[in-house]
């Protein structure tokens, strides 16, 4: 039997969910710690391999000065880097605190804030070190995880789309809740990948899977705009999972009253 | 003269038609309400019909009200054309599954039952045509188009309430059906549900016949050229579907381009509504287990990856995305398949969150036609 690649998993600054994600493939679990070596997973097992690794899945973003050295160690640990999640590839939702001041927060939570070493900024793990593949979503979608590693087994390439939500919804048979409800939706402007969940059942999109590979924030945020969404609003809007990620946080500050 | 060919039915009679489609193995897709729009779904009965709605489309926007004034086929055209029936967003081309060293090739067939497309509008009707068209007319024909669209049977209805994004008359694909349907109804005014049929094919007779009807008088062509006439003057766009091949070619540097690219979220909104845009990836997958699928998936020339060849993507900007778009659709299809690629349905302006109006872009190029001379047409240039 050839020897399988290996595979590691780690954790940032993350609510785990995109870990659990994969835990959570029931039924492709078991092909998959076949075909791959699970080298290092603590989420899932206590039993950790030494590296190098193959394949390494980061979640997580970066806050602290301790993570943005980690990370260093874990890029020079790994073969192929892919990063898992709206946190890793976009700072997540606690990049909120990029448009605040972290200190003012920390002194509120804690009593000790002096313990507290934190950074002013939650950054994506693309702004330490060179990233070789980016899975986006809040959490992603666990499948793709199944995907990359499927494709990247078979040396070929990952079939993941970068093309906006409103693709996926109509290819889905979805109504589009913008046009025919009025309903404030940011597919137009976000990546593909969850399945369109959110206008599959009348909601607007809330851009989980941060900007498609084309955006003009501009132009969606004047329909909003004309469909009563308030400058707060639209702020808002842009400013949630992936409120780092360069388009989403341009449109948010414009709109930031 | 009143056509032998025509008779008229009653609103039982819409509902015997379906009948008698189902009854001859047809899977009758129609005109329902759901979720706030006019869709199509599988129906069996004519109490399934849209009875009394009507729909108000303007660019980037779409909503229904209802009426009392029974009408079933009040309203113009939905999100949904019938290229979802014959040219399926999803499918898969061929399986292969490795065995040892051999590899074995599955061909996955397409077996869905026929099906009737009920109340399909001549522009929609048309829009079949110029798919088959791109489809069948190639030297290898698309083996699901063919066998859907020879298999289907087509009810078309012609329009009395076009909406206002409407402009079917400047292309020549409404409101009125004048060939490739199997029967075409008018809903003819008046209170009691009175539809004049015609007969366009030997199928078309053969399910009329079982439906109760009477020939068709005079009075009720006349009635007809009624309905046709306030749809035709109830339609406020126009395109110049003449002008629209030889202006868009000299006019690749048009300052619009820029324009419309401020507005365009070249979210693909428009081709993927548009019944005639046939754009597809074919997307090789494998799994765990070994097996190979290749699946075929609408695609969109908005994607910047639809145009990734070595090295990058052609169309790096959306002013060449949408110009790739509307100069294929009016003028470089014409060079390509010998017709315009619109029908003229409104869908692209309706369902453009941003409201864009193919129509006023043409017109917008139109009025300052030629403010940036370009040498050679043939010189589409990404920038």
């Amino acid at each position: 039997m050839t020897m399988r690649p290996t595979l590691a998993v780690w954790k940032f600054a993350s609510c785990d969910g995109c870990q659990l994600g994969i835990l959570d493939l029931e039924d492709e679990l078991l092909s998959l710690v076949g075909a791959v070596q699970i080298a290092s997973f603590t989420e899932m097992t206590s039993a950790v391999i030494d590296g190098p690794y193959d394949v390494s899945l980061v979640e997580g973003s970066i806050t602290t000065p301790d993570d943005a050295d980690r990370i260093l160690a874990v890029r020079e640990a790994s073969g192929l880097l892919v990063t898992i999640g709206a946190c890793a590839t976009a700072g997540g939702i606690q990049a909120l605190r990029n448009y605040a001041d972290v200190g003012e927060y920390t002194s509120t939570v804690y009593a000790h804030p002096e313990y507290i070493t934190t950074l002013a900024e939650s950054s994506p793990i693309s702004s330490y070190v060179k990233v070789d593949f980016e899975l986006r979503g809040c959490p992603i979608n666990r499948y793709q995880i199944v995907e990359v590693v499927t494709a990247l087994l078979a040396g070929r390439r990952p079939v993941i789309p970068g093309y906006s939500v409103c693709e996926e919804c109509k290819m889905a048979g979805n109504l589009c809740v913008l046009v025919a409800h009025g309903t404030a939706c940011l597919g137009p402007v976000t990546r593909a990948g969850c399945g369109a969940l959110c206008p599959a059942v009348n909601r607007g999109c809330y851009g989980c899977f941060g900007p498609a590979d084309t955006t003009n924030t501009a132009s969606l945020a004047r329909r909003l705009t004309e469909l009563g969404t308030s400058e707060r609003g639209i702020s808002r809007l842009f400013r949630t999972f992936n409120s780092a990620a360069t388009e989403f946080s341009k449109e948010s500050l414009e709109h930031d009253a | 003269m009143p056509s032998p060919d025509a008779v008229v039915i009653d609103a039982n009679g819409v509902d015997s038609l379906i009948t008698s489609l189902r009854a001859q193995g047809f899977r009758v897709m129609g005109p329902v309400v759901a979720n706030g729009a006019i869709v199509h779904r599988e129906i069996r009965a004519a109490k399934q019909l849209p009875v009394g709605w009507h729909d108000e489309q303007e660019p980037g926007s779409y909503r229904l009200s209802h009426g009392d004034d029974g009408e079933m086929f009040g309203w113009a055209v939905g999100p949904e054309s019938f290229k979802q029936s014959v040219f399926p967003s999803r499918s898969v081309l061929w399986r292969a599954r490795r065995d040892g060293q051999d590899l074995a090739v599955e061909a996955t067939g397409d077996d869905v039952a026929p099906e009737a497309f009920f109340g399909a509008r001549p522009c929609e009707v048309a829009a079949l045509k110029v798919l088959g068209g791109v489809l069948a007319g190639a030297a290898s024909p698309d083996p699901v188009f063919t066998r859907r669209r020879e298999t289907a049977f087509v009810v078309t209805v012609e329009c009395g309430r076009p909406a206002a994004t409407c402009f079917c008359t400047s292309m020549g694909s409404g409101p009125g059906a004048a060939a490739d349907f199997d029967l075409a109804l008018t809903e003819l005014a008046g209170p009691s549900g009175r539809f004049l049929v015609r007969v366009g094919s030997e199928r078309g007779a053969a399910v009329l016949a079982g439906v109760a009807s009477r020939p068709a008088t005079a009075e009720d062509h006349r009635a007809r050229d009624e309905v046709l006439g306030h749809a035709v003057a109830a339609i406020s766009r126009t395109l110049d579907a003449e002008a629209a091949p030889g202006l868009l070619a000299r006019n690749l540097e048009h300052p619009r381009w820029d324009d419309v690219a401020g507005r365009c979220l070249a979210c693909g909104n428009c081709t993927l509504v548009c019944p005639t845009c046939f754009c597809a990836a074919v997307e090789e997958t494998t799994d765990l287990a070994g097996t190979v699928e290749e699946t075929r998936r609408w695609d969109t020339c908005f994607d910047l990856a639809h145009s990734y060849l070595h090295g990058g993507s052609v169309r790096v900007s959306t002013r060449s995305r949408y110009r790739q778009w509307m100069t294929h659709k009016l003028s470089t299809w014409v060079d390509q398949f010998g017709n315009s690629g619109c029908v003229g349905c409104g869908r692209c302006i309706t369902w453009c969150p941003a409201g864009i109006d193919i129509t006023e872009e043409c017109a917008a190029i139109a009025a300052s036609d030629g403010a940036v001379k370009t040498s050679e047409p043939t010189a589409v240039r990404d920038r």
